[in-house]
């Protein structure tokens, strides 16, 4: 489709969107000014309403296709979540505003950071994190700041299981640690010996996701805990599977020192094609002193922010502000909805929803990562026979999967399992998707056998045919410029 | 069951597909010892109405004050069309692009936005967006000091004109990384920071210099010198902007004989509501020789098997899902659904548009800061030239006046007595194009009343 | 199938380095490794005159899903660096011991060039990590 850029007509103008009346910036001496004005389109509002609505029919999305990604939860997002969170009162508020005119939203915080205290077990939650990424970095900058106070400066390293997300290696690095990586047992279960072997007093901590990325709950957590804490080191849990085990086994009592939560995954607050997601941390009362700022605390009947001057030994904040508070509104309202009974109820219906489907799929001749064990939430296929013997790879099962209407599962992920789909259905999906999904994949893998031309060239009916990828990153097109006689579509 | 579709009959089916007795039994791998059973300090549900009376009682409760703080988030106007097209499903519910073929929307979109921020900025390339501004000054510190090979230092210049929040983030960061952020004096006559006070770093090996425009205080920095002396003293440059600000200023990669390295900044004015400080976007722009050192996703055109053009997220391989421990940063998402808003907002306001806001603002700051400092006692600190913020000194304590404006509904600015001591009773205003005369004749009305009773009692300024 | 030429030393982590007789050798990855790799879109080369350790990290080749550091097969001084790859990655794909090669190293310490494998060892590691 023809950029915006390219419809932009020079004259043209949204005239009602800015200020009627020109003025001059007189008071701006000219050394500073611009010399001429950026090149952005010039086009009408009905032009703009036009393109980006047609751009959007050109995605798929939760509210218009099954969307089974694995380890990123796309369940339905509650449109009441969206609307309450838009009220004006919340929308307008400044956040610097003083404390008597946000009493109604430090009650909403105060009262999520409550609720996400008692799913995980944890003493005391903080809010700000402004995603998953940033979560796990505050995480691993408490376990150092702990580490630090108590003059345990000796400890390095950050044990990480190689199925662990990419995030996680990256976010130990971002605060001075080395990474050192633990290999998983056969049954999916993270390799005991290899951990005992690998820790000592230069062990700082270990980051786990638990059910892994593999789809299958570590069942020696407890044991795993005990040795980590006896070396010194503390537990990281990944959020990224909360939605797996919410309201039936808590982080805390599994022995972890500090978490972090996807209120994107779990809490159903929007992916909105990339973000913003929210990763609020949560710790056990020896992490307490270090937790970043901004907080909420209830002061009798009062709210009120607890910042750096309340807290000496916080490791500070991670925005300029307190994170992304429309999304923990959002989180909020959800949280309210689904109520006590409904934490529970996430994590039954979406295992459900789960291991039907990987019944189903064993059942109809594909390959379990691990046929022996209970799926999760989510749970890992694997296409070797078909890439060995057909030919056609996961990435062809994928593309082609879209020519049916749905959304291909995460491809490649995690890495130690060769030619795999990890297919997470969540809880909001009904029986009959869910049997239009496995029908979709047999179909698939008979076409993969009788015409497996037709997989590999896939897909067919989307906009776009597949992407060149390599001439992408090694032409690089990364912005429209004026001038430039280029057309796309 | 809120969100769940099951029918007590589809249960059963699916049990017996698995071959398990109850859902209960499909957690029989966990460890009995730590089952857990309660959440007894969960509330119960609730209803979509009984939320709503819930959160509309809260919202008014917050009520729709008169707002003159700025400070890093500014009260624009945003065009209906902005959230009404960001908001629908198929933007609002879809995830990272990773299958292109399936998300073109979002992936044309994010192309057009990298296009808009590059003719603003005048940069070469732009990346997908990073968390908030602050937070991509702290990536922009690490990109410089990745891509500045030659200096081992690992020292930053940083100055204390640049907003507090932002230098306590980017120290929060990039502490641990054996990086050094030095502080830069400001001049306390003209609020910026003189480029002499670099002339004590010629000849030290620097990895970066950073450069505010406008700065915390409103006020313009000397952009052209401050980066050619970097260029002369082999210094990375990294320039902290208001974009909205860009459609009136010279954009930072026309600064100086050759423009900065690298731009970043708080997108907020575009298109975001203040929404008590976020979901924010945070941009990130660098010159093309730095782009394998950027984070963040960026978004690339090339073409699909029959020859026709099409988009797809590129250069993956810098990024933690590959790259895990060498990754250029943690970072795993941008801010899709704000840029998303962004990209709306700058196409339905254009270039003209958002200059006759920029405009608007900085007309209506020169009106208060006359309004304000007709007042007997109270003065403009600064005098040098500002965008749409303005420092003034009042004759009071500011906290106390602040806090009565705002029993009167009225948000008097950023008080800056912590995060500034030295500049005594300042209080930092803001007006952008949203503020009439009449508003401001409202605030002017009220501070001259507090200000005339306290010159008559000498006491203290009552609260409330 | 890959190939491996037989005058060439190896080291475990898929670079292939060549004596040229006078104290210097040309170093590359394998056509093994490029194989793995896929399509190379870019090639970062460390630069002349910098100083490495056998063993250490000083390049970088990366595809579009992957991204590999490059480890110097022998201690010394880098005194030349391919750079039309920098341009042109994809030589590494069509010519891996040839016009792909990345940077030529003046030894500090020959014997170090003992330690690396011979074709057939390169041959075993390769094959063993065929799934």
């Amino acid at each position: 489709m023809v950029l915006i850029q390219e419809q932009s007509r020079a004259g043209r103008r949204s005239s009602a969107q800015a200020p009627l009346q020109e003025v001059e910036a007189t008071s701006i001496p000219e050394q500073f000014r611009r010399k001429s004005r950026p090149a952005l389109p010039e086009v009408s509002e009905m032009q703009v309403v036009r393109h980006y609505t047609r751009l959007s029919q050109k995605n798929f999305s939760i509210d218009t296709h099954f969307y089974p990604l694995g380890s990123c939860t796309m369940k339905y997002n509650p449109r009441g979540c969206n609307s309450l969170a838009m009220l004006p009162g919340f929308l307008g508020r400044h956040p610097e505003a003083p404390e008597n005119h946000s009493q109604g939203f430090l009650a909403c915080m105060h009262d999520l950071q409550e609720t996400l205290k008692e799913v995980t077990g944890m003493r005391a939650v903080c809010l700000s994190p402004a995603a998953g990424s940033q979560g796990e970095f505050a995480g691993v900058a408490m376990i150092r700041a702990y580490h630090d106070a108590r003059g345990d400066t000796a400890r390095s390293e950050i044990l990480v299981p190689d199925a662990a997300h990419g995030t996680n290696p990256a976010s130990a690095v971002m605060c001075g640690y080395k990474v050192r990586e633990i290999p998983t047992g056969l049954d999916g279960d993270m390799d005991v010996e290899a951990l005992k072997q690998a820790l000592g007093p230069q062990t700082a901590g270990i980051m786990l996701t638990n059910p892994s990325t593999l789809g299958v709950f570590d069942r020696r957590i407890g044991e795993i805990a005990k040795l980590v804490h006896e070396a010194g080191g503390l537990l990281y849990y990944d959020g990224a599977n909360l939605n797996a085990i919410l309201g039936k086994v808590r982080p805390g009592d599994m022995g972890f020192d500090v978490i972090h939560i996807n209120l994107h995954k779990t809490f159903s607050t929007p992916h909105g094609g990339g973000g913003p997601g929210a990763g609020p941390v949560g710790v056990s009362a020896r992490l307490e002193p270090y937790l970043p700022v901004p907080m909420v605390e209830k002061d009798g009947t009062n709210y009120r922010w607890l910042t750096e001057r309340d807290r000496p030994e916080t490791i500070g904040r991670l925005s300029a502000f307190a994170g992304n508070a429309g999304i923990l509104l959002r989180a909020f309202v959800y949280a309210r909805m689904i109520g006590r009974e409904g934490m529970a109820r996430v994590a039954e219906y979406s295992t459900l929803n789960a291991n039907y489907m990987l019944k189903r799929l064993q059942k109809a001749g594909f390959e379990a990562a691990y046929p022996e064990r209970r799926a999760t939430h989510e749970f890992i296929i694997t296409l070797r026979r078909e890439a060995r013997t057909l030919g056609v790879n996961t990435m062809d099962y994928a593309k082609r999967l879209l020519d049916y209407g749905f959304h291909a599962p995460t491809t490649y992920f995690p890495l130690l399992v060769p030619e795999c789909l990890l297919i997470e259905p969540t809880e909001s999906e009904d029986k009959e998707t869910l049997d239009a999904f496995l029908e979709a994949l047999i179909t698939i893998e008979e076409e993969a056998e009788s015409d497996p031309d037709l997989v590999k060239g896939a897909p067919h009916s989307l906009p776009v045919k597949r992407l060149d990828d390599v001439r992408a990153a090694r032409e690089l097109d990364l912005a429209w410029r004026p001038g430039a006689d280029q057309e796309a579509d | 069951m809120p969100f769940i579709p099951h029918t007590e009959e589809e249960v059963r089916q699916m049990l017996e597909a698995i071959g398990a007795s109850s859902i209960e039994e499909l957690f029989d791998e966990i460890p009995d010892e730590l089952r857990f059973n309660g959440l007894k300090d969960v509330p119960d549900a609730m209803s979509e109405m009984e939320v709503a009376q819930l959160m509309q009682a809260r919202a008014q409760a917050d009520g729709q004050p008169l707002c003159f703080i700025g400070a890093g988030a500014y009260d624009h106007h945003i065009p209906a069309a902005v959230w009404e097209i960001a908001g629908r499903g198929e933007f609002y519910t879809a995830y990272t692009p990773y299958q292109a073929e399936a998300s073109q929307g979002t992936l044309q979109l994010l192309y057009e936005y990298q296009s808009m921020m590059t003719a603003l900025t005048a940069m070469d390339v732009s990346n997908a967006s990073l968390y908030d501004g602050a937070s991509a000054l702290a990536e922009a510190i690490l990109m410089a000091v990745r891509a500045n090979r030659k200096s081992k230092s690992k020292r930053v210049l940083v100055p204390r004109s640049l907003h507090p929040a932002y230098r306590r983030v980017a120290y929060n960061i990039v502490r641990n990384q054996d990086i050094e952020l030095v502080e830069l004096p400001f001049d306390m006559t003209g609020g910026h920071t003189d480029p002499a006070v670099l002339e004590q770093y010629a000849g030290e090996d620097i990895t970066a210099l950073v450069i505010p425009q406008p700065n915390f205080f409103g006020v313009l920095e000397e952009v052209d010198a401050l980066t050619d002396w970097a260029r002369a003293n082999k210094v990375m440059s990294i320039a902290v902007v208001n974009p909205l600000a860009l459609a009136l200023l010279q954009p930072p990669g026309e600064w100086g004989s050759e423009g900065v390295d690298i731009c970043c900044g708080e997108g907020q004015p575009l298109g975001a509501p203040l929404s008590s400080g976020g979901p924010y976007f945070g941009f990130l722009c660098c010159r093309q020789a730095h782009v394998r050192q950027m984070p963040g996703r960026i978004v690339g055109r090339t073409l699909d098997l029959d020859g026709k053009p099409g988009f797809t997220l590129t250069l993956q391989a810098r990024e933690q899902h590959i790259r895990r421990s060498k990754a250029t940063s943690n970072i795993c998402t941008n801010q899709g659904l704000m840029v998303t808003a962004a990209t709306i907002h700058m196409a339905l306001l254009g270039g003209e548009g958002l200059e006759r806001v920029a405009a608007g603002c900085n007309t209506n700051i020169g009106l208060l800061r006359d309004m304000l400092t007709g007042i007997e006692g109270v003065e403009p600190i600064f005098e040098r030239p500002v965008f749409h913020e303005q420092v003034v000194r009042l004759p009071l304590a500011v906290k106390d006046v602040l806090h009565t404006l705002s029993a009167h509904n009225i948000q008097g600015g950023f008080d800056l007595s912590d995060d500034y001591p030295e500049l005594g009773d300042a209080l930092l205003i803001c007006a952008t194009e949203k503020r009439t005369r009449d508003e401001m004749q409202v605030y002017q009305e009220k501070l001259e009343r507090l200000v005339q009773m306290q010159s008559k009692s000498c006491g203290a300024v009552p609260a409330g | 199938m890959s190939d491996f030429p037989t005058e060439l030393k190896y080291a475990k982590t898929h670079e292939w380095a060549r004596d040229e007789g006078d104290g210097t050798i040309t170093v590359g990855i394998t056509d093994h490794a490029q194989d793995q790799l896929g399509d190379l879109v870019f090639v970062d080369l460390p630069e002349e005159g910098d100083s490495v350790e056998a063993g250490e990290d000083c390049a970088v080749v990366e595809s579009v899903k992957a991204a590999s550091d490059i480890y110097s097969p022998a201690s010394g001084e880098i005194i030349a660096v391919n750079s039309v790859l920098g341009e042109s990655p994809e030589l590494v794909n069509e010519s891996a011991f040839g016009d792909g090669w990345l940077f030529k190293v003046k030894m500090s310490n020959p014997a170090e060039l003992d330690n690396l494998l011979d074709a057939n060892g390169y041959q075993e590691v390769a094959a063993s990590e065929e799934h």
